[in-house]
């Protein structure tokens, strides 16, 4: 979940985090109004979420009446379709610029910090200049400890003061990932003012959506709405249709649903799975016409209602039905949900169905289901590719 | 009816022990049972028929008066 800049930085700012001068303005004039208190050139950036604005969301102003004239033209910006949330004011402070990311090594399984004596995200740092970067894991169950940043902040050629006032920086940001469940927390420019103190100018954050309750408090207090999971554009009716669907059940979750414009209705699922089987029918030539990951033991009207929603989208015929190996998920149930549904809907299971693979729980009652209405069963010998494959195939 | 599962309630034999009854209502996870009109008796809910899990607990409150039958065997 995507922190618009401003919040990011509120949070780091409470946390004694030492930030660029600035304040987000929600009008023209009141952008002028910061503008004129910065008494200098100003950078403006309107609050988006949408991806690809990053050039379009951004302007320079040498004046307060610049300003006002920019941030005019920044409120709007289409995110998405909806509105930017204001536009952050900031002085543009110059000198020599560092760049520090915190994120999970996937292959580590560990949290990581990744610093470079370049400004920019530190993916297209890695890219272009992949010696520029310097890493540090550390751990998420124990305390956070000042030794690790400093052996970074050595390491990316800081000494003596300057050693210990970034080392007091990225041991706060340290703490500030691990304590609000940060997925990702990017400094794309770090600024060493001329006095020689540092300052954060350019910030983005991500919260792990599954610690969106945990994180209530925080949430609240930075003015998150419940309902706020700050996609990237508004919800489609069929994507609120299947929000709707999984709130009127607590039986399992077939969440999060989005809407695609391909031709392949997927009900799928399974711990990351769903995200490697639309991957798969992608990479096979198919055109997935939503993403459902339905899992933790849905009931059968659960399957049968997301089966219905899913093949009444205007040019979807067929739908794939697919998991990676479950035990908390009973294919028995999700059969019975899946063959109710197009039966309800005048059509053959056979017919509509393009692959069953739900290997786990009770998978010989969902062969025997699939069985008397003609439909394979595929089981774990039958690989994910190959799956996906036969589904892009078949839906031709 | 259900498309995959039917429920067989024999209420003579439920409605020989006294709170039979509620308790098959109180077992079943899913809801397949509704206290009956008569007393000691229950009704099948038919819509939540194929939700059932096959947990068995009906079979096992009243062995001789429930039966749950797959369809699809």
């Amino acid at each position: 979940m995507k922190f618009y800049e401003f919040e990011a930085k509120q949070l780091l700012r409470k946390h004694g985090i030492p930030l660029v001068r600035g304040e987000v303005a929600e009008t023209a004039k009141a952008a002028k109004k910061i503008a004129a208190e910065i008494d200098g050139p100003v950078i403006l950036k309107a609050q988006v979420i949408a991806p690809g604005l990053t050039a379009t969301s951004v302007r320079e102003a040498s004046d307060p009446a610049e300003a006002k004239a920019a941030a005019a033209e920044l409120l709007e910006i289409d995110d998405g379709g909806r509105k930017p949330k204001g536009v952050l004011v900031e002085a543009r402070p110059s000198g020599p610029t560092y760049s520090l990311s915190f994120t999970y090594d996937g292959t580590a399984k560990l949290p990581v910090i990744a610093g470079s004596d370049l400004a920019g995200k530190i993916d297209d740092i890695g890219d272009e200049h992949p010696n520029r970067i310097v890493r540090r894991h550390f751990s998420a169950l124990f305390p956070f400890s000042d030794y690790i940043a400093k052996e970074l902040v050595r390491s990316m050629g800081f000494g003596g003061g300057d050693l210990n006032r970034m080392t007091r920086i990225v041991s706060g940001l340290a703490r500030l990932f691990l304590k609000y469940d940060l997925a990702d927390l990017d400094i794309t420019s770090l600024v060493k003012l001329d006095d020689g103190s540092f300052v954060l100018r350019d910030v983005e954050a991500d919260l792990e959506i599954e610690a969106r309750h945990r994180q209530r408090p925080m949430l609240d207090e930075l003015g998150f709405a419940k309902d706020d999971l700050r996609q990237v554009r508004e919800p489609t009716e069929f994507e609120l249709e299947g929000a709707r669907i999984d709130a009127e059940d607590p039986r399992g979750i077939i969440s999060p649903i989005a809407e695609f414009d391909g031709n392949i209705g997927l009900v799928i699922g399974a711990g990351g799975g769903s995200l490697t089987l639309t991957d798969a029918v992608r990479k096979h030539g198919g055109r997935p016409a939503n993403y459902a990951a339905i899992g933790g033991n849905p009931s059968v009207d659960k399957a049968r209602r997301l089966t219905k929603l899913v093949l009444s989208k205007p040019g979807v015929d067929k739908v794939a039905v697919m998991s990676n190996v479950v035990s908390n998920t009973r294919a028995d149930l999700v059969a019975r949900g899946v063959i109710k549904a197009i039966v309800e809907m005048g059509y053959e299971p056979a017919d509509k169905i393009l692959i069953f693979r739900v290997p786990g729980a009770w998978e010989a009652d969902a062969a025997k289901i699939l069985k008397k209405y003609g439909i394979e069963y595929c089981d774990r010998t039958v690989s994910i590719s190959e799956a996906a494959r036969r589904a892009v195939e078949k839906a031709g | 009816m259900g498309m995959f599962i039917r429920v067989d309630v024999d209420n003579s034999i439920v409605a020989k022990t006294p709170g039979l009854a509620e308790k098959l209502v109180e077992v079943c996870p899913v809801k397949i049972f509704a206290l009956g009109k008569k007393a000691g008796a229950v009704a099948v809910v038919e819509e939540n028929v194929d939700e059932c899990t096959l947990c068995d607990l009906c079979m096992q409150a009243c062995p001789q008066g429930i039966r749950v039958i797959k369809l699809y065997e």
